[in-house]
């Protein structure tokens, strides 16, 4: 669309004439389920239309791109979406088809609905036809029903410590999933809790702090809604520990919308679900799945692209719809 | 000893009150067994009531009306229920006088309490 693209570009001016003001941001954020690029770049990020990426880094893509997906909840059946099983096979039909391949995919956790082990089943069937063989997860709430996530752990969290946090290194990247959805405490939010906290200090010490960093967890890691759960209690502590580093990606799901806020070389970014939307906050009596007509279904579930940059040592993100 | 006999013993209005008094505390006490079962409606991530009143001996029933699922769990440690469904129930039959504060543990954020009288 003509139309976008100019105002997109319009959009692009101002940023680079001003500088980041708050409203420019925010309508840069309005478009962000349409296709844009963050770049993270010294702590600053400069959007460009998604077209225009790989011409604007020289017509080569980083050196890897890694996909996120999120809030499968494999086993949900009522509106607005009664076959999450298909928009699933929908999102990884979708990253198998993209001209760059990425070298593997996080899923920001709520696997399932239920917990159950046939969700399991339907979504480790669903996930075998990735293209892509490694695939990280965290758990959401959804998968700790009942056993605790015994059975998540059993499943998806081979090696990981405590209740299946644990970290990486991909092309000099550090990784590092964190779970917030274990022991929460009446009346709070996520919570990370005392020894994963001391663990990720641990796991930080002693790096460059010119590591690009990228954390991910299923509940987002700020604060976005409290009245909904929408945070992480214990999040600022665990932030206190990345401040040193210069380029920090922070990658959550849970709120099945797009949200992104940029605080120093932190870039937090949530993703959309591939089940089901939710509203905005505080825009519902409550952040049940938000219900569309079935032929916008596929415009608010979607996959998140991650392309990191050399030349920047910068992570480039965008969000494409199901049906996009 | 019947009422009848009691007049005949020619006893005075104190112990007539006393007797009534007894009577009307028997009728209490046959309420609490007896107590209409207390329902917990969950809809819109809240309880509701949140907070409810009941006698000791009082079933409280939980109905989930979300399209989520959630769970009912003392902060206490004296009720769990299992993970509730759209449309399922957990009921806790409540023995002990006392202030239950619950939660659910997958959206910590919904809370609530029983009151046992």
């Amino acid at each position: 669309m003509p139309d976008k693209n100019d105002f997109i570009d319009q959009k692009l001016q101002d940023l680079n004439n001003d500088g980041v003001d708050r409203r420019g941001f925010l309508k840069c954020m309005a478009w962000a389920g349409t296709g844009l690029v963050w770049t993270m770049s010294g702590g600053i990020p400069v959007s460009q239309a998604f077209a225009k990426s790989a011409d604007q880094n020289g017509g080569k893509r980083g050196d890897f791109s890694f996909v996120q997906i999120s809030d499968s909840h494999i086993g949900f059946n009522k509106p607005a979406n009664p076959n999450v099983t298909a928009t699933l096979q929908t999102a990884i039909e979708k990253i198998n088809a993209m001209p760059h391949k990425p070298d593997f995919i996080i899923h920001t956790g709520d696997l399932s609905q239920l917990s159950k082990p046939s969700e399991f089943d339907t979504l480790d069937q669903v996930l075998k036809g990735a293209a892509a063989k490694q695939i990280f997860f965290v758990p959401g709430e959804h998968d700790m029903l009942s056993d605790n996530g015994e059975q998540f752990l059993q499943r998806y969290g081979k090696g990981t410590k405590g209740a299946g946090w644990s970290s990486f290194d991909h092309k000099g990247v550090h990784f590092v999933g964190l779970v917030n959805v274990a022991n929460l405490k009446a009346g709070g939010m996520g919570s990370l809790g005392h020894e994963q906290l001391e663990w990720l200090e641990d796991d930080l010490k002693g790096r460059s702090a010119s590591t690009p960093i990228v954390l991910f967890a299923h509940i987002p890691l700020w604060t976005i809604y409290p009245d909904w759960g929408w945070g992480t209690d214990d999040s600022e502590q665990a932030l206190s520990y990345v401040k040193r580093f210069g380029s920090v990606t922070v990658l959550n799901g849970h709120i099945h919308q797009i949200m992104q806020k940029v605080e120093g070389n932190v870039s937090f970014h949530t993703a959309m679900s591939t089940a089901f939307p939710q509203p905005a906050p505080g825009t519902a009596p409550s952040a049940g799945p938000m219900k569309v007509p079935a032929e916008q279904l596929q415009q608010v579930l979607g996959i998140t692209d991650v392309n990191y940059l050399v030349s920047g040592r910068s992570l480039a993100i965008v969000d494409s719809p199901l049906g996009g | 000893m019947t009422r009848k006999n009691v007049w005949a013993a020619g006893l005075a209005m104190p112990v007539m009150i006393a007797l009534m008094l007894a009577a009307s505390l028997k009728v209490r006490a046959n309420d609490r067994t007896s107590a209409a079962p207390a329902a917990v409606k969950i809809d819109n991530f809240s309880f509701g009531p949140q907070t409810i009143t009941v006698p000791v001996g009082a079933t409280v029933t939980w109905t989930n009306g979300d399209d989520i699922p959630h769970t009912a769990v003392s902060t206490g440690g004296v009720f769990k229920s299992k993970v509730m469904d759209t449309d399922e129930k957990f009921s806790y039959t409540f023995t002990k006088a006392g202030t239950y504060p619950y939660y659910c543990t997958i959206h910590p954020k919904m809370t609530g309490q029983i009151v046992v009288q």
